[in-house]
């Protein structure tokens, strides 16, 4: 597969994912606000966990539900809100048309042009049908997507990009929480907020898998199933292990030992399974999740260098 | 309500319909067709035309204009009532451009190599030099069969006194099959049953075809020969095409920089390192295609392109050079070409042609400008014209100067009175004019895809019909003799 085609899939599969995640935070801040005395607290961290708050301050200054829901969903100046994410991903696309199904870039397409649409109609009522729609939408592209595509090369970059890509959003949103929501560590183990908790396990669908398995919620449960968790699609382990096993289907140098992406995706793979709801809290659960972002970053700068580059220098396939 | 999208009132205004005869009866292969309109309630008629529209959208099928903002996309306007070929007339125009072809290619190969045909006082040196698109590196160059031109996409017009004639003859990277392909697909959806019983011949094995056409002329001696579609990239006007190609045929879509060459042979860069190509279907200009060779300042192409290519490395589609024979002075010259190289008649006349570098064409042309359509003999796309009916006194002083600044550079042509077909137009049916562009493949065999993209001005009166300006396209319907010709290939309904 030429590495430029490898690399549009990769880009367009993260950030519909992107996308998606976005549309899932605002979601649960905007329930949590109907139920919630404290609403205004949601808005902040949704801000904050993006790292662009500087961007924001300087444009919208007040974290009010209006302006961050105008940031972080329509805003086209602001290169992370999900019109840009869905507009870079169909771009994305459209440079490999050719190397995807039609069906997936039709649905692409109109997923992109559904939400360009909403950013141009003033009716207020339709926001929270919005968020809903779009995860709809981003769970009918990923659908189309996995039933019409071969699981050749293509599928795989496309695979790697969407769990990489979850795999962070699920940290930072448990990161950002955590702060909020926990913020001194004599705080761990003791009742925690089950509302808030709760929106946090409903931001990733995960509420009602959670229940089932755990009923009462701690730390050291939510812990468990979000990032140890090796069953639930939107758990860390779970992300990493999936893209690992589309690293390892995709081939690269003909050296093993030079396989810089699988190497490192292994070696995070280990950290996830051998790690323990009482290791991560004993470390910080910040900490551990720091040296998560940190992993992912790498591990997609590997891909990067390994894949998508041109170089001469790369040997000549007979 | 009464219906208005009749044929009842349908004006002809003298000019020739392709789907009603004077009498405004329908034209053979058009019977059921004007039957299944007429049975349809104006509401029923508008709602499939903003279904294609919406699907074209959905789609993606968009092409970018230049001059608008960058990266603009638009979608080709599309008209819901098709231009119907019948089959007397395809298989005329088939043989026409079938003889046009094997007359070019000869013709190609004789500039780049003996230049006979300018020795034996056919063309004029003069004519042949000063073609711009003259491409002197070309000069020796032997491609695989000696094909010059595989894939061509000729211009045709028909005039009020029902003759069809030859346009242009579009040998460079000829767009606007994908159209075709998908137009054909939006209109199956539209009126199924129809397509059947008209008998209607498929469009759909082009690109089938055109990998055959590719792998016929690899290198010799390559097993499996690698095919990649090279496109100058995303904000290209005709990117969609080139991406629908590429996905048609399972080939690569490759850019500029995807590309390199080592020891005179090309690779792709592929995550698993370096992969030969054997035959590129280039979109790109022979301009842009390789820096070492041609603009020194090209960021489409590939360093060293033409080296592979002059090695027998590396098959190139169209070959470099062909754009010469689109100089329109040199079109001027084509029935000649056939009466040299083939010792035959043109099955298909050119329009009449005022060649201004000769002296007695000039003086007709300077006294009749205000009633001849005036070209520079190097633009494209409906650029650098003057069609004297429609301009104004300065602007034929403006042709008069260029004129004779630069002869060479000018032809003249009566202003044709393009046939038309029933077009949408709010709420009833209008004439409106058409041109034809069928395809031509030429590998091993010579093979023209029985349908073409028919491009309607939708500008009433207009006669340009270029998507850059104002212009649509209409399916083209190409009536079978056999039913067994109206099957599809591929099996697919």
């Amino acid at each position: 597969m030429l590495s430029r085609v490898a690399s549009s899939i990769y880009w367009m599969a993260r950030y519909v994912e992107r996308a998606e995640n976005l549309a899932r935070f605002i979601d649960v801040a905007i329930n949590v606000s109907l139920d919630h005395l404290a609403a205004r607290e949601q808005w902040e961290p949704l801000v904050r966990a993006t790292g662009d708050e500087a961007f924001f301050e300087d444009k919208y200054q007040d974290y009010t539900p209006e302006n961050v829901r105008q940031f972080l969903t329509f805003d086209t100046e602001y290169s992370g809100s999900i019109l840009s994410c869905l507009s870079a991903a169909r771009e994305n696309a459209r440079t490999v048309r050719e190397a995807i199904s039609s069906e997936s870039w039709e649905t692409l397409n109109d997923f992109y042009l559904y939400v360009s649409r909403a950013a141009n109609d003033d009716d207020d009522q339709g926001h929270s049908d919005l968020y809903s729609e779009i995860k709809k939408q981003s769970h009918l592209f990923s659908g189309i997507f996995d039933s019409t595509m071969s699981r050749d090369k293509g599928w795989y970059f496309a695979n790697i990009g969407r769990f990489l890509e979850r795999a962070d959003k699920t940290s930072r949103i448990l990161d950002v929480k955590y702060f909020t929501l926990l913020p001194k560590v004599t705080d761990v183990g003791t009742t925690i907020d089950d509302l808030l908790w709760s929106a946090v396990l409903r931001s990733v669908s995960g509420f009602e898998m959670f229940r089932k398995r755990y009923h009462t919620l701690t730390i050291e449960r939510v812990i468990d199933f979000l990032v140890l968790d090796s069953s639930f699609p939107r758990a860390i382990h779970y992300c990493v292990r999936t893209a690992t096993g589309s690293l390892s289907k995709i081939g690269g140098p003909s050296n093993p030992g030079e396989n810089k992406p699988l190497v490192l995706a292994n070696a995070l793979l280990v950290k996830l399974s051998t790690a323990t709801n009482r290791t991560v809290i004993d470390g910080g659960l910040h900490e551990f999740i720091d040296s998560l972002q940190t992993d992912l970053n790498e591990l997609g700068n590997a891909i990067g260098e390994t894949y998508h580059s041109k170089r001469i220098e790369k040997s000549i396939v007979s | 309500m009464n219906k208005t999208f009749t044929f009842e009132s349908y004006q002809q205004d003298g000019f020739f319909d392709e789907l009603l005869t004077e009498t405004r009866i329908p034209r053979q292969g058009a019977e059921l067709l004007v039957e299944r309109i007429n049975s349809m309630s104006d509401e029923d008629l508008l709602a499939r035309q903003r279904e294609i529209e919406a699907a074209l959208l959905r789609m993606g099928i968009t092409f970018t204009v230049y001059g608008d903002d960058a990266g603009t996309e638009k979608i080709f306007p599309f008209d819901l009532i098709p231009r119907i070929v019948q089959a007397s007339d395809w298989h005329h125009i088939e043989a026409g451009l079938k003889q046009r072809i094997n007359a070019l290619n000869h013709f190609l190969n004789d500039i780049y190599h003996d230049q006979e045909i300018v020795n034996d006082g056919v063309l004029p040196r003069e004519m042949l030099e000063k073609a711009k698109s003259f491409r002197p590196q070309c000069v020796g160059l032997k491609p695989p069969g000696g094909i010059w031109c595989h894939i061509t996409g000729t211009d045709l017009v028909r005039h009020s006194d029902g003759a069809i004639y030859v346009l242009e003859d579009n040998l460079r990277c000829p767009s606007g099959v994908s159209y075709v392909l998908q137009n054909r697909l939006v209109m199956k959806r539209s009126f199924p049953q129809l397509f059947a019983d008209s008998l209607v011949r498929p469009v759909v094995d082009y690109s089938t075809k055109l990998l055959e056409t590719m792998l016929s002329v690899a290198p010799q001696g390559v097993d499996e020969p690698t095919v990649v579609v090279l496109t100058p990239g995303i904000y290209n006007s005709a990117y969609y095409e080139h991406s629908f190609l590429a996905q048609q045929m399972g080939v690569e879509l490759v850019q500029g920089d995807d590309l390199v060459v080592q020891d005179d042979c090309v690779y792709m860069f592929t995550t698993e390192g370096l992969s030969q190509v054997h035959v590129i279907y280039r979109r790109i200009d022979d301009d842009f295609m390789d820096p070492k060779c041609f603009r020194k300042d090209s960021m489409l192409g590939v360093p060293g392109l033409m080296d592979a290519y002059r090695k027998g490395n590396v098959t190139l589609c169209n070959a470099p050079g062909t754009g010469v024979a689109d100089d329109k002075v040199i079109y001027a010259y084509v029935p000649d070409m056939i009466r040299y190289y083939l010792n035959e008649d043109s099955i298909l006349p050119n329009v009449p042609t005022y060649v201004c570098q000769r002296d007695e064409d000039r003086k007709y042309v300077m006294e009749h400008l205000d009633e001849l359509v005036v070209k520079a003999a190097n633009e494209a796309g409906g650029y650098g014209m003057l069609i004297g009916p429609h301009s104004t006194q300065q602007q034929q002083q403006e042709f008069a100067r260029l004129i004779e600044a630069d002869p060479r550079n000018y032809i003249a042509q009566p202003t044709l009175a393009l046939s038309r077909v029933p077009t949408v137009v709010g709420d009833h049916f209008e004439g409106r004019h058409v041109d034809l562009r069928p395809y031509i493949l030429c590998g091993k065999s010579t093979w023209v895809l029985p349908g073409g993209l028919t491009r309607v001005a939708l500008k009433k009166g207009s006669l340009v019909v270029n998507s850059s300006q104002g212009g649509g396209s209409k399916d083209t319907w190409v009536i079978a003799d056999l039913p067994s010709e109206a099957a599809d290939p591929e099996g697919a309904i």
